[in-house]
């Protein structure tokens, strides 16, 4: 069923750190080796060692120059499905395909439900859902709803992928409905955010923005070299010679 | 948003088809169209063929259109399930009122109650087209108030346009249904600007600060994810050059509006068949210049997930 559910018991999500992620690809890389063989397998790929690959991909890591008064900085930015408290990509879906769980908040889809319509991708500001043609349905991030809960895991694994892979501990997965969490207490402390809050999809998953600016570090170049004073001697025939 | 010319031509084939199966109900079940069997059997063959090619093309155009079915079962939800069960509803009265009209030659009694039901089924229907645009939050310029009547207005004015058209044709035409049809093309052609005015003067909250949660100052896309387009800008990524959007407006208000209203005004003063010429000629212009229209539509509307891309 397409209609939300009233509340979800617990609202599990990603928080994701802009100020230590390094852009390095891995946590792209772990999401589809793991999700090729997952709950919505196959994340087909068209074409990919010719000049126009294509495929279905549930994390993109895009990077930006954010230039304020400060100066500028490279900011990375990894997308994926931020599991809404209100997704209109569930609501718009005419088949009951796409759901979001009542127990957890994790917004899925029902592959052997889905028309491939299209409608849920174009409800989604966030480019989150990708059509996979080969199989003619749409895909999104499961939050690795098959790694979370699966007894065959050791505990410490039993997180998505993405967040097991990153290097730099950029990524952080948790219950964010419970303020006691230790995400939930990571994003107060550090002012996490909402993307697109204005549109009103209240977004599970938090960004935590760069931290500010620091002055301690050196931020001011060398001194410039000045020009070699002229010399007398036999250096100073030398380099007179030479500047001719 | 990408212009597929399975929807494309969807939404401007099922609008003037819904609208001149409402006209038809409304005005067949009063009596003021004569119970005609070669009245009846074109005009509500070409009704019920513009929705039912509409129809089916939207449904080949899904990736497993062999689950379609399973689209009736959302409606409490999904606009689109909405649109899927009163455009199969709606089947039902005009089929009633089809039969009693051209098989049973009477437009009377329970054929006009058929003809009332199915008129309320093509305008509902049209309602929830809409609606799937007017309330889609990541594009601003469907997201408007502008949207459903747009829709509402386009139907009624292709569908009086054709349904002059095959009365012009069966010699039976009036200056009722000309000043109609002329009257709803200039109010859709004022209902087009007002929308394309609102559209460029809109100013949309989301931009690349909120849509990476970085505030302040600049925020510009420096390398994309991949190096291939993928499916996000292939279907919401579609951009058209400024210069062929200005063209495309010109030749959309040509032969969707000024031409029709111009050949519709000519009829009034030429005798038939000349004025049945005309009539047919304005129809067919202004269904081809709505479906350049219903491409704008498409190839005008900016998705929130372009910003991501920098675009």
């Amino acid at each position: 069923m397409t209609c939300l559910p009233a509340q979800t018991d617990k609202k599990l999500g990603l928080v994701i750190d802009l100020d230590t992620c390094v852009g390095c690809q891995a946590c792209v890389t772990a999401c589809k080796e793991w999700n090729t063989g997952g709950h919505m397998a196959p994340l087909t790929d068209i074409d990919p060692y010719g000049g126009d690959a294509d495929g279905v991909w549930f994390n993109r890591v895009h990077s930006y120059e954010h230039m304020t008064e400060m100066g500028g900085r490279t900011v990375n930015f990894p997308r994926s499905c931020l599991h809404c408290e209100t997704p209109a990509c569930v609501t718009v879906c005419p088949t009951g395909a796409s759901y979001k769980r009542a127990s957890d908040g994790i917004v899925l889809v029902d592959e052997d439900k889905c028309i491939g319509c299209k409608l849920c991708s174009w409800a989604c500001p966030y480019g989150a859902r990708e059509f996979d043609t080969d199989v003619g349905v749409m895909k999104k991030c499961t939050l690795c709803v098959d790694r979370i809960y699966n007894d065959n895991l050791a505990e410490e694994d039993r997180v998505p992928a993405c967040v097991a892979a990153c290097p730099t501990s950029a990524r952080h997965f948790g219950d964010l409905g419970d303020p006691a969490s230790a995400i939930s207490q990571l994003v107060a402390e550090r002012g996490g955010v909402d993307l697109m809050p204005e549109l009103g999809y209240h977004p599970t998953n938090k960004y935590l923005p760069p931290r500010a600016h620091t002055t301690r570090a050196a931020s001011v170049p060398a001194p410039a070299l000045e020009p070699v004073r002229a010399e007398g001697g036999f250096l100073g025939w030398v380099d007179r010679m030479l500047s001719h | 948003m990408r212009p597929a010319f399975s929807v494309v031509f969807f939404t401007t084939a099922t609008g003037a088809g819904y609208g001149l199966l409402a006209l038809l109900g409304v005005l067949a079940g009063l009596g003021f169209v004569p119970p005609n069997f070669w009245l009846g059997l074109v005009s509500m063959g070409l009704a019920l063929g513009l929705i039912s090619a509409g129809l089916l093309l939207s449904a080949g155009h899904l990736g497993r259109p062999e689950r379609a079915w399973r689209a009736f079962s959302q409606w409490r939800s999904s606009w689109l399930s909405r649109e899927g069960v009163a455009s199969v509803a709606t089947f039902v009265p005009a089929g009633f009122f089809a039969i009693g009209w051209v098989f049973l030659g009477r437009t009377n009694g329970w054929v006009a109650v058929a003809g009332l039901l199915a008129a309320i089924g093509a305008v509902v229907t049209v309602c929830t087209t809409g609606m799937i645009y007017a309330s889609l939050k990541p594009i601003a310029q469907w997201n408007s108030r502008f949207t459903l009547p747009g829709y509402l207005i386009f139907s009624a004015m292709s569908g009086s346009v054709l349904l002059n058209a095959l009365l012009q044709g069966f010699a039976i035409g009036s200056t009722i249904a000309l000043a109609g049809c002329v009257l709803l093309t200039v109010l859709g052609w004022g209902w087009k600007l007002a929308t394309w005015r609102y559209n460029d003067g809109l100013e949309i909250p989301t931009n690349a600060n909120t849509a990476t949660g970085l505030a302040g100052g600049t925020v510009r896309s420096l390398e994309w994810p991949h190096t291939e387009e993928n499916y996000l800008l292939k279907e919401m990524g579609f951009r058209i050059a400024r210069k062929h959007k200005a063209r495309l407006r010109q030749i959309t208000q040509v032969l969707a509006f000024a031409l029709p209203a111009l050949l519709l005004i000519a009829a009034f003063a030429l005798p038939w068949p000349y004025a049945a010429v005309l009539s047919a000629l304005a129809a067919i212009a202004q269904f081809a210049g709505m479906l350049v229209e219903r491409w704008l539509f498409f190839a005008e509307a900016k998705h929130t997930v372009t910003l991501y891309y920098g675009r």
